[in-house]
């Protein structure tokens, strides 16, 4: 009995303690939600330093409309449970914006949080489902699959010019939204999908997806799902001894999957919203000061994070004002382009859903490094006037 | 002494109550959440309570029978069915798997009905992620609505947080009436030695079932609130491990004492929310959670409601040993 | 039909993986009566103890024999005398309580303390592909099943064969009558908990290059040994090699035939099958209850 008092005493205490640390207001406060453990923890780890970088060198730069941001971070521990309870706790907090997490299945449920609150939450999800939910306050650091998608099957049917695929996707939010996307992207194509293989998060054993695949008969598979798991199949692939082209999206080249599927990785091709291999001076220069703050090389969810942040930037000084309800408005109409900001790596525009329009990039893993094979220009046309020209160099 | 400590116990039950009561004025809306979460807890905590520490049956499936509760909830409220129907047939449901599950515990004993128990939790978690047409898969079901009460709406954390109190201390009612019945004296017997109380006349078949029935209603209408609660439920919190986390709440609290759930349920969940806040420790709270109860093992098996129990053990052994020492001298000093 | 015998092939390879885990946790109940329940993280914290030694810069080789030395002290000794020996006048379920502490205590040591994400891990046998008949198989697969039975006979030879083993074996049938013939019953359990060691640094050895390194891998690892040794038949070493075995071809086969998305649940399927109607195992002697 002595042990519930003191315990409820202490709560009391740390929740008193908390609520008036939070009177200053002369910073802006935005919490960083991510996945730091768990099934998510490279993608969200990856994140929260690119937002982290970002902050830093904002406010070295003297901060937004003469203000400093102040981050907090937390572990979701890759549950949308959790992700939900500490988004409100956010709030109570009174934080002006929130990034991530970055998993589909967790923002998918932390969102109704911060829309009721009206918060701006910014995440690194691709599920399409994200931005079909009519919240005003959603607003994506990469693509949607609606938007991705039909780059690929654009990709696979008029340049790979494969007449078959098969597709292995992970048994998520994301990896089914992608599922949903492809084949709608496909459905008019010559190219046909003979295989819908379901494989789980965190599955080790990728031996009857593969030899599915090969049942099937296809001219190529697509791989669809996290990144430990598209390194485990890209070993087993090759185990297997599968010559056909592997095409994927960013999660089956990113830095990490490399260095976890080695030799395996060579030869995949993806298209991808984001890589730190991209020609371009803004991103090379992203690359370079993340590998020196953070000793190793960032993968496209570090890009998420840190761009996602100078989106933000733009969007409140183009509101002029610390207003969550007039930013999110500036933000559905916002085209930013990386010369007049570049923190924020790629010309882009956001549609009045929280979508985003950019440039992307096909990528050929080559003796272990992404290489830029193409690059493809935004869905909508280029961005407030010229594009960016990027040719299609060698690493 | 002894009315003493019954005074004693009621001061302290009286403060606690008054600060449940109380309490989620002064809290902003996480931490009412908080506290809510916690007593949906303290709720199934209560069922393996009975299941394992009572009657002890080694039940590692006891997210197995939350989870079918909360999807219960979830599945008839996205049909359009009131949450007040939905409440006492989740209750019902689990209440009829634990039967079920009640049969192989018939059949083979400890470590083998671990495992047994193990694997119901895997299987019905592989059907709540694989049968997306039922549960939604790993989608799961979202925007769970809370239910109203003759017209009053619960939406809010607060009315919800008492709503949940209510329950918890209806819940907590029942379980000390059963236990102090004659059902109460039989599970026990079940625990300590079931072939000694069979040959006793208790039938052993019935009161086995009966104790895995009762637990499941438990962690069943705990899985209700928990759906109405957190708004949102995929298979993520039913696998095997939150049931081994559950079964550590219970001894971890003490298994076998009516309050051990409270205790547990603080630890297993409150605890660590606490730690998220506190730099650096955060990540440590399971690894310190999980070395914390291999050294319980060792010293305090029972749990650590029963620090108590020890202290006053140990202070009779010691007047005892005095009382002892005291005779010897004097017989001495006599001779 | 070469699919069903790749299928059944690579389910060898990871059943035998099942069977050296599973083999060790025999080993320890019939021992001392422990439940290790750690068993999965016992496969798992050897693995980054390889990525710790070679991380320092050494050998393969020397990694592997400093990786096997530390587990028997840390596994094996550390384990028996700071966890076991204290709990055992408590009977069984405190130690089972106490190895589920240590297993949750374990996997988050090492998610907090090394890292939460995967890591690679190099593999004992080169890629290679044979094509024999049509059926495709890898070296990796040939290996892994051919040193994990090698390992798995040794053991059985050891304990059959030999004095040392042989005393083994009478301290898991008969403790007191053992003691009561001057066999060193303490030093005898210490030596099967020093096998498991060895046993669970086999299994990382050759699964963690398919699974990768990751604070996780020992949770299914764990739960499907525990699940082949009582299949098998969890008084008898024999047993645990067929259980796993038996668990692994299945799994694959029901994973290609029949869902993916249940492969997981034939493991308990078999064992909830074997439990019901021969509780002590398929290759298991019944036990008597004592009142």
């Amino acid at each position: 009995m002595n042990k519930r008092f003191a315990l409820k005493l202490i709560a009391a205490c740390a929740i008193a303690a908390a609520s008036t640390a939070g009177f200053a207001q002369n910073v802006i406060k935005i919490a960083n939600i991510v996945e730091l453990s768990g099934g998510g923890a490279s993608a969200g780890t990856n994140f929260k330093n690119g937002v982290e970088l970002a902050v830093k060198e904002i406010n070295a730069a003297g901060g937004i409309l003469g203000k400093k941001i102040q981050t907090t971070t937390a572990d979701t521990q890759s549950n949308p449970g959790v992700a939900k309870g500490l988004t409100q706790k956010a709030i109570d907090d009174d934080v002006f914006a929130i990034f991530g997490p970055v998993f589909s299945g967790s923002i998918m449920v932390s969102m109704a949080e911060s829309r009721r609150a009206g918060v701006p939450n910014f995440t690194g999800g691709e599920a399409a489902s994200i931005t079909e939910q009519g919240n005003p306050f959603i607003f994506r650091t990469s693509f949607t699959q609606a938007t991705a998608m039909p780059k690929v099957a654009r990709y696979i049917s008029d340049q790979a010019k494969l007449k078959s695929i098969a597709v292995i996707y992970v048994n998520n939010d994301f990896g089914k939204g992608g599922l949903d996307m492809i084949k709608k992207a496909l459905a008019n194509s010559p190219t046909k999908i003979l295989a819908e293989i379901s494989t789980e998060p965190s599955q080790v054993d990728f031996s009857a997806a593969v030899l599915r695949s090969k049942q099937s008969n296809a001219d190529g598979v697509f791989v669809y799902s996290n990144e430990e798991e598209s390194a485990r199949l890209l070993r087993e692939l090759r185990k297997q001894g599968w010559t056909k082209p592997v095409i994927g999206e960013t999660t089956l080249t990113g830095q990490k999957v490399i260095e976890l599927a080695g030799d395996a990785a060579n030869g995949a091709v993806a298209h991808v919203g984001l890589t730190v291999d991209a020609p371009l001076p803004a991103i090379r220069a992203f690359r370079s000061k993340f590998e020196k703050e953070y000793k190793y090389i960032s993968d496209h969810n570090g890009m998420k994070g840190y761009s996602g942040v100078y989106v933000l930037k733009a969007a409140i000084e183009k509101a002029g004002k610390l207003d969550r309800k007039a930013v999110a408005d500036v933000l559905h109409t916002l085209k930013v382009r990386a010369a007049d900001h570049p923190g924020v790596l790629m010309d882009v525009a956001f549609d009045s859903k929280g979508d985003l329009d950019r440039e992307s990039f096909m990528i050929e893993v080559k003796n272990g490094q992404q290489v830029v094979v193409a690059t493809l220009p935004p869905l909508g046309g280029p961005i407030g006037g010229s594009a960016i020209k990027a040719a299609p160099a060698k690493k | 002494m002894k009315l003493l400590q019954h005074k004693f116990g009621l001061a302290f039950t009286l403060a606690a109550a008054a600060l449940l009561l109380v309490a989620p004025q002064y809290l902003k809306n996480y931490g009412v959440y908080l506290l809510s979460y916690w007593l949906v807890f303290v709720i199934a905590i209560m069922g393996l309570n009975l299941t394992t520490g009572y009657a002890g049956q080694k039940s590692l499936g006891h997210a197995a029978f939350f989870g079918i509760g909360a999807y219960t909830v979830a599945i008839l409220m996205k049909a359009g069915i009131s949450f007040w129907l939905g409440l006492p047939a989740a209750a019902v449901i689990c209440f009829a798997l634990g039967l079920v599950l009640g049969f192989p515990a018939l059949r083979v004993q400890a470590i083998y009905l671990a495992f047994a128990t193990l694997g119901f939790n895997t299987a019905i978690w592989l059907v709540m992620r694989n049968e997306e047409w039922l549960t939604g898969g790993t989608f799961g079901i979202n925007n769970i609505a809370r239910p109203a009460v003759l017209g009053y709406s619960l939406e809010g954390n607060r009315p919800y947080y008492y709503f949940v109190l209510a329950v918890t201390l209806v819940m907590a009612g029942l379980l000390w009436g059963l236990l102090r019945s004659p059902w109460g004296k039989a599970f026990k017997a079940l625990r300590d030695n079931p072939i000694r109380a069979e040959s006793l006349g208790i039938d052993i078949r019935n009161y086995t079932l009966l104790s895995f029935a009762i637990g499941a209603a438990y962690a069943g209408v705990a899985g209700a609130l928990f759906a109405s609660l957190v708004q949102f439920i995929e298979p993520g919190p039913f696998t095997v491990g939150a049931s081994i986390m559950m079964y550590l709440m219970v001894v971890v609290g003490g298994a076998g004492y009516f309050f051990g759930p409270v205790l547990g349920a603080a630890v297993g969940v409150v605890l660590p929310e606490w730690m998220r806040d506190v730099p650096g420790v955060a990540a440590w709270y399971l690894p310190i959670f999980g070395a914390s109860v291999v050294l319980m093992m060792v010293w305090l098996p029972d749990g650590l409601l029963s620090i108590p129990d020890r202290l006053k053990a140990r202070r009779a052994a010691r007047e005892a040993s005095a009382q002892r020492a005291a005779k010897a001298a004097k017989m001495k000093a006599g001779s | 039909m070469t699919d069903f015998i790749q299928l059944f092939l690579s389910g060898l390879a990871t059943g035998s993986i099942y069977a050296l885990a599973a083999l060790g946790f025999t080993l320890l109940w019939q021992a001392s009566g422990t439940i290790n329940f750690a068993q999965g993280e016992f496969v798992m914290l050897p693995a980054f103890m390889m990525l710790g030694f070679l991380s320092l810069g050494a050998p393969m080789l020397v990694s592997v024999v400093c990786t096997v030395l530390l587990a028997v002290l840390l596994l094996g000794w550390v384990f028996k005398r700071g966890v076991v020996d204290p709990l055992f006048k408590y009977g069984m379920m405190p130690i089972v309580v106490a190895t589920i502490g240590l297993s949750i205590a374990m996997r988050n040591g090492v998610r907090a303390g090394y890292s939460a994400e995967a890591h690679p891990f190099p593999s004992l046998f080169a890629d290679k592909l044979y094509n024999i008949a049509g059926v495709t198989v890898t070296l990796q697969d040939m290996g892994t099943f051919a040193l994990a039975m090698v390992i798995v006979m040794a053991t059985q030879a050891f304990l059959a064969k030999t004095v040392t083993g042989r005393a083994m074996q009478a301290v898991a049938q008969n403790t007191e009558s053992a003691s009561v013939l001057g066999i060193n019953v303490p030093r005898m359990i210490f030596y099967t908990f020093a096998i498991n060691a060895v046993l669970a640094v086999a299994a990382a050895m050759l699964v963690t290059p398919t699974y990768l390194a990751k604070f996780d891998m020992g949770e299914g690892l764990g739960t499907k040994a525990f699940f082949a040794a009582i299949i098998g038949g969890f008084n008898n070493s024999r047993g645990a090699l067929l259980g796993g075995l038996i668990v692994g071809v299945c799994e694959n086969l029901a994973a290609a035939y029949i869902s993916p998305a249940y492969k997981d649940a034939v493991a308990l399927v078999i064992f909830m099958v074997v439990i019901l109607f021969k509780p002590q195992g398929l290759l298991g002697k019944k036990e008597e209850r004592k009142v």
